[in-house]
C-alpha cells in the first residue's frame, strides 16, 4: 500500500469570521503515519482548523499543506489524499449503509467488482456486515460512527482527519473506535489528525498532541511530554468529618498551591516540600483523620489548566 | 459528470420515495383541490366565452403546476437536511462537480413530478377528460409538467442553498403558491373582471405554463401557447439554475 510521505504541516494559519478570528494563526506538523491529537474545548477552533485543512474552507491567511499539497490552492488533490469523519456522522437516514458506501465509492471512481469486493471488506473491518443492508436510520450511533469511518477509508486516503469522532458514544464504541484508529495508524500508516474534547482519548490514541484555546495552540508534544512540564502530582484529601476541612486546609497548604477538588475535600498541588508519605506522616502528626486519600498524576487537563488558567471543563461552560 | 449526475439522481429518487409523509400528500392533496373545485366552480363553465363545458378538463393542468410546487418544497427540503446534517460536505469531499451535485439533486423532484403527471393525467383521463391534442399532446403534457417540475424544484434548491435550513425553505413557499393563485388558474385572463388581478395574472409566468397544459387539453395545438408554456417553464429552469450555481459556491467554499 503506498502512502504519501508527507503528513500535514501549517504555518500561520488563520480563519477569520466578520469579527471573529476562530483560528488566529496557528503553526503544527503532523508527520506520516502519526496520530496528532488537538485537543481543545468547544468553540476553540479545532473544527475550523479541520475545514480549512480538508479544503472545506479557504483559509483567511497562512498556508498549509496536506499530503504535500497545498490546501489553498491544490484542493482536489488534497481530497483525493485524504479521508475525512467530520463532527456528527454525516449520513442520510433513509440510505443502506451498503448503498452509502456504493455512492461514495462510485464517487470516487470506483467500479464494477472491485467497488463490490471494497463495500464487503469495509463493512467486515467496521463490524457492520450484518447491518449493511438496513438503513441508516435503524443504526445506533456507535454503528454511525463505524459506517462513517469506513466512508471516509473508502478511497484508501494516506492522511485521515477524525473530528471528535467519538463523541456522544458509549464507552464500548468508543473503545472499539479507537482500537480501529489505532490499528489504521500502526499496521497501515496511514497518518490521523483527530480533534477531541475528550482528555483520555487524546491521552490514549495520540503520539503528539496540540492544545488549542482560543484559535491558538498552547502547548504540544506527546502526552507524556506535556505532563512532564507540569511534573507535579496532586495529593486530594476528605477528611472524615467536615468540620476538620479548616484545619486540613492549613495542613497541606504546606505542602503545595491549592487546587481545584471534589465538594467536600481539600487538594494540593505538590511542590517538591515532601511527597504522599510526609503529608500522610502530617495527618497523623496532627491527628487529623481521612476518609479518603487520592493522588493523582498530572493530567492533560493539568496541562490545559496551566496553560489556560482554566480546566478543560471549565472552558466549555464558558 | 454525467455518471456523478445519475448517482446524486438516484439517490435523491431513492430518498425521496422511501419517505412516503413527504411524496403522498403532494401526490393526493392537488387532486383533492381538483375534485372541490371542479365540482364547486362548475357554474363557471356557463360564463360566455368560456373555452370548455367541463370545469376539470380546465383545472386539471393547475393540478400538475401545484404538484411541481409540493415537489420543489421536497427537494429544497431534502437538500436543506443535507445542509444541515453535514451531508453536502460529505459529498463535497469527493470528486463530485458542483453542477452534477446541482443537477442530480433535482433527481427526487424530476421523478416525484413524473409520477404525479402520469397519475393527475390518468385521474382526468378516467373522470372524462378529453385530451383535445390526443396521445401525442399527452406526451407534451408530461414532458412539459416534468419540465415545470424541475424549475421549481431547482427554485427549491436555490432557497436551501441560500437559508440552508428546511423551515427556511418552508417558510418561504406561501409566497410562491401566492404566486400561483394569482394567475389564470381559475378563470381564463380575458373573463377575469378586476381589473388590477388580470393585471397581475397576465405578467405572472405561472399563467403561461398553466395555458400551455391546458391549451393541450382543451383547446388543441396553439403553437403560441405552448410556445409561452414551454419557454418560461426552460426560463424558470435556466434562472433557478444560475441562482442555485451561484449560491452553491458561497455554500461549498472548497478550494
Amino acid at each position: 500500500m503506498s502512502r504519501s510521505d508527507e503528513g500535514i504541516e501549517a504555518i500561520g494559519l488563520r480563519r477569520q469570521f466578520k469579527d471573529v478570528e476562530a483560528v488566529a494563526g496557528i503553526d503544527l506538523r503532523v508527520l506520516p503515519g502519526e496520530i496528532y491529537g488537538f485537543l481543545g474545548p468547544n468553540g476553540a477552533g479545532k473544527s475550523t482548523t479541520v475545514h480549512m485543512l480538508t479544503t472545506l474552507l479557504p483559509p483567511s491567511g497562512g498556508r498549509a499543506t496536506v499530503a504535500g499539497f497545498d490546501v489553498a490552492k491544490q484542493g482536489s488533490q488534497v481530497r483525493a489524499a485524504i479521508g475525512a469523519a467530520l463532527q456528527e456522522a454525516a449520513l442520510d437516514p433513509f440510505l443502506t449503509g451498503a448503498e452509502h458506501l456504493r455512492l461514495q465509492a462510485s464517487l470516487h471512481g470506483i467500479r464494477g467488482d472491485e467497488r463490490k469486493r471494497l463495500i464487503g471488506r469495509l463493512l467486515d473491518r467496521v463490524g457492520l456486515t450484518s447491518a449493511g443492508n438496513r438503513k441508516v436510520r435503524a443504526y445506533s450511533g456507535g454503528m454511525k460512527r463505524r459506517l462513517d469511518l469506513a466512508l471516509a477509508l473508502i478511497h484508501d486516503p494516506s492522511i485521515l482527519f477524525l473530528d471528535e469522532p467519538t463523541t456522544g458514544l458509549d464507552p464500548q464504541s468508543r473503545t472499539a473506535l479507537w482500537d480501529e484508529v489505532g490499528r489504521l495508524a500502526r499496521d497501515e500508516g496511514v497518518t490521523v489528525f483527530l480533534t477531541t474534547q475528550y482528555l483520555e482519548e487524546a491521552d490514549v490514541l495520540a503520539d503528539r498532541v496540540g492544545i488549542i484555546d482560543h484559535g491558538r495552540i498552547v502547548a504540544e508534544g506527546t502526552p507524556s511530554q506535556l505532563k512532564a512540564q507540569i511534573g507535579k502530582p496532586t495529593v486530594e484529601v476528605v477528611p472524615e468529618s467536615p468540620d476538620e476541612l479548616e484545619r486540613l486546609r492549613e495542613l497541606l497548604r504546606r505542602f503545595g498551591a491549592e487546587t481545584a477538588a471534589r465538594p467536600g475535600a481539600f487538594a494540593v498541588q505538590l511542590d517538591g516540600h515532601g511527597a504522599l508519605p510526609e503529608v500522610v506522616r502530617a495527618l497523623d502528626t496532627e491527628n487529623l483523620r481521612a476518609a479518603q486519600i487520592n493522588l493523582h498524576e498530572p493530567s492533560l487537563d493539568d496541562v490545559f489548566l496551566a496553560k489556560t488558567g482554566r480546566t478543560l471543563e471549565g472552558a466549555e461552560e464558558e | 459528470m454525467t455518471q456523478q449526475v445519475w448517482l446524486i439522481a438516484q439517490r435523491s429518487v431513492v430518498r425521496t420515495f422511501r419517505q412516503p409523509g413527504t411524496w403522498i400528500p403532494p401526490l393526493t392533496f392537488p387532486l383533492m383541490l381538483m375534485a372541490v373545485n371542479s365540482n364547486g366552480l362548475r357554474a363557471a363553465t356557463h360564463l360566455p366565452g368560456f373555452p370548455t363545458d367541463s370545469f376539470l378538463a380546465f383545472f386539471l393542468p393547475f393540478s400538475f403546476l401545484q404538484g411541481a410546487l409540493f415537489a420543489s418544497g421536497i427537494a429544497g427540503v431534502d437538500l436543506a437536511r443535507d445542509i444541515d446534517t453535514g451531508f453536502l460536505n460529505r459529498l463535497a469531499l469527493t470528486p463530485v462537480r458542483g453542477s452534477a451535485l446541482l443537477i442530480g439533486q433535482i433527481g427526487g423532484a424530476v421523478g416525484l413530478g413524473a409520477l404525479q403527471a402520469c397519475v393527475y393525467l390518468s385521474v382526468g383521463l378516467i373522470f372524462g377528460v378529453h385530451i383535445d391534442t390526443g396521445v401525442a399532446g399527452a406526451f407534451l403534457i408530461l414532458l412539459l409538467a416534468v419540465l415545470i417540475a424541475t424549475g421549481w424544484g431547482t427554485l427549491g434548491l436555490w432557497l436551501a442553498l441560500r437559508t440552508g435550513s428546511g423551515e427556511g425553505v418552508q417558510s418561504q413557499f406561501p409566497l410562491l403558491f401566492f404566486a400561483t393563485f394569482i394567475s389564470s388558474m381559475n378563470l381564463p385572463r380575458n373573463l377575469i373582471e378586476v381589473t388590477w388581478f388580470r393585471d397581475v395574472a397576465t405578467i405572472n409566468p405561472v399563467s403561461y405554463m398553466i395555458e400551455g397544459l391546458r391549451s393541450l387539453v382543451i383547446s388543441g395545438w396553439d403553437a403560441q401557447a405552448l410556445l409561452l408554456g414551454f419557454g418560461f417553464s426552460l426560463a424558470l429552469i435556466a434562472v433557478s439554475l444560475g441562482l442555485a450555481g451561484r449560491q452553491l459556491k458561497v455554500r461549498m467554499a472548497r478550494t
